[in-house]
């Protein structure tokens, strides 16, 4: 029995691993984008995506991954992968926390930084890309690594529209077996994925260290 | 040909005139200082020359050349922008190094991207590289920081950090260098140290505006001085005559204010 719960949970391990790699790889870009709209000048675009960021984070992700899973149907539009539903979920979610982070470190970065790079004939972009952004990433990895904990363990939250990750694999022992211990066994898998984020996140600190301001 | 003609460069925050129509010039290879008191107009008038804020009004010529025309500042292209930017350097009070690059690195960054745009940068990279490799270790010999290339800002001191702010605008070769209150940021025992590296600048015979709250060392390096207060220039000639002979009442008060120090 051990070993057949443990096959299961890793198979479940590898669609949690991969709506936790493929929200990162959309919701990073996109959250710098958003960032960016709430930090516009341009009121058309600045106050939109406040409301966006205001109603994603101020509603709960298991309400929005329904919507998203069983909104389509509701409007008539069958054939939606429930899959796409929940990265499409995850993606704006996780967009939108991201986004307050890289504004943050954004803002962070002293006026003089960039007044510095101007003067010296860098464009935007280079002021961007050579100076600003290596110091963001530095400010930003504590709560990014928060970000990605969250994630991780937010995932299971995609059980409730029939996603087979690791706690839907471990809850479906409990109804056709009648046992809960793959359940608390379950959080094995989460302690272990997060384990080793936490040492990346570690390494990546030390990386950074290397400078101080 | 005058290198540096300010006319008549007027600047507003919201409704206080900070700047009211400055006009001053200088030829090449002059030193310039500018003193007055905090709220003068000093700063904004170096952050106007320098692309930093948009004047209002007036107009900057360089080597006869309009590049700033307050009425249709708008007109210029971000690019423009840039181009007639590099006519100058700025180095700043807070110094503003890039902390995540080492004092060598801090030099040659930006003309490292320039190069980039160079029409021969393809087919002359590794020249144009070594090239700039060695200027910049040549500039940071030259205001002494020959063994501490290699360090990063927080490992340098306040006065070591100013004078690679200083190589890092020298690198790119400025027609006119700018000094916002170099030391202002400094502990006194080092502010001898930039002072020295300006005094070597002026023997090389680099045209200079230096904003400054040293008036015994404006005298010593500056070939003339400007006196701002309120926005406008009240005095502009050489120091024995601005800081002996003042014609102005507040000259003669801002004078004796710092004499009481």
């Amino acid at each position: 029995m051990f070993i057949t719960v443990t096959l299961s949970l890793l198979e479940g391990l590898l669609t949690t691993f991969k709506i936790f790699a493929l929200t990162l790889l959309m919701a990073l870009p996109l959250g710098l984008i958003i960032s960016f709209g709430s930090m516009s000048k341009i009121k058309v675009i600045k106050w939109p995506i406040k409301l966006l960021i205001w109603i994603i984070r101020g509603t709960p992700l298991m309400l929005q991954l329904i919507i998203f899973g069983f909104g389509p149907g509701l409007l008539g539009l069958y054939g939606m992968d429930t899959f796409v539903a929940v990265m499409i979920a995850f993606v704006i979610n996780y967009a939108c926390y991201f986004s307050e982070i890289f504004r943050g470190g954004i803002e962070s970065i002293p006026k003089g930084q960039y007044e510095a790079g101007q003067v010296l004939g860098l464009t935007k972009t280079q002021v961007f890309f050579k100076i600003v952004l290596l110091q963001v990433v530095k400010r930003i990895v504590p709560p990014m690594s928060n970000e990605f904990l969250t994630l991780v363990k937010d995932t299971s939250l995609a059980n409730s529209i029939m996603i087979y990750e690791i706690t839907w694999n471990a809850k479906r022992f409990m109804n056709s077996e009648h046992i809960l211990w793959p359940l608390f066994y379950s959080g094995v898998f989460y302690l272990a994925f997060c384990g080793i984020l936490t040492i990346i996140f570690g390494y990546i600190e030390r990386k950074l260290d290397y400078y101080k301001g | 040909m005058k290198i540096l003609e300010v006319k008549n460069l007027a600047k507003n925050f919201g409704k206080i005139q900070v700047l009211k129509g400055i006009d001053f010039s200088m030829e090449k290879g002059e030193v310039v200082a500018i003193i007055g008191s905090s709220g003068s107009g000093k700063t904004t008038l170096l952050r106007c020359i320098n692309f930093l804020e948009d004047a209002d009004k007036g107009q900057i010529l360089v080597e006869g050349n309009c590049i700033y025309e307050g009425e249709n500042a708008k007109k210029l292209t971000p690019a423009e922008i840039r181009k007639n930017q590099l006519n100058f350097g700025l180095v700043f009070q807070s110094f503003n190094l890039f902390p995540q690059y080492t004092a060598f690195e801090n030099v040659t960054l930006a003309p490292k991207l320039l190069a980039k745009e160079r029409p021969d940068y393809k087919q002359n990279k590794k020249q144009i590289l070594e090239e700039i490799d060695s200027n910049a270790k040549a500039l940071l010999e030259r205001v002494g920081l020959s063994d501490r290339m290699n360090n990063y800002p927080c490992q340098l001191s306040g006065g070591q950090q100013q004078r690679v702010s200083i190589a890092r605008a020298l690198a790119l070769n400025p027609k006119v260098l700018f000094f916002d209150e170099p030391t202002s940021a400094l502990d006194p025992e080092l502010t001898g140290e930039i002072l020295h590296v300006i005094r070597d600048l002026v023997k090389k015979q680099t045209t200079m505006v230096i904003v400054t709250h040293e008036i015994e060392f404006a005298r010593n390096v500056a070939d003339r001085i400007i006196f701002m207060a309120d926005g406008v220039v009240l005095e502009d000639g050489t120091p024995e005559e601005v800081l002996d002979n003042p014609k102005n009442d507040k000259t003669k008060h801002f004078l004796s204010k710092l004499s009481e120090n």
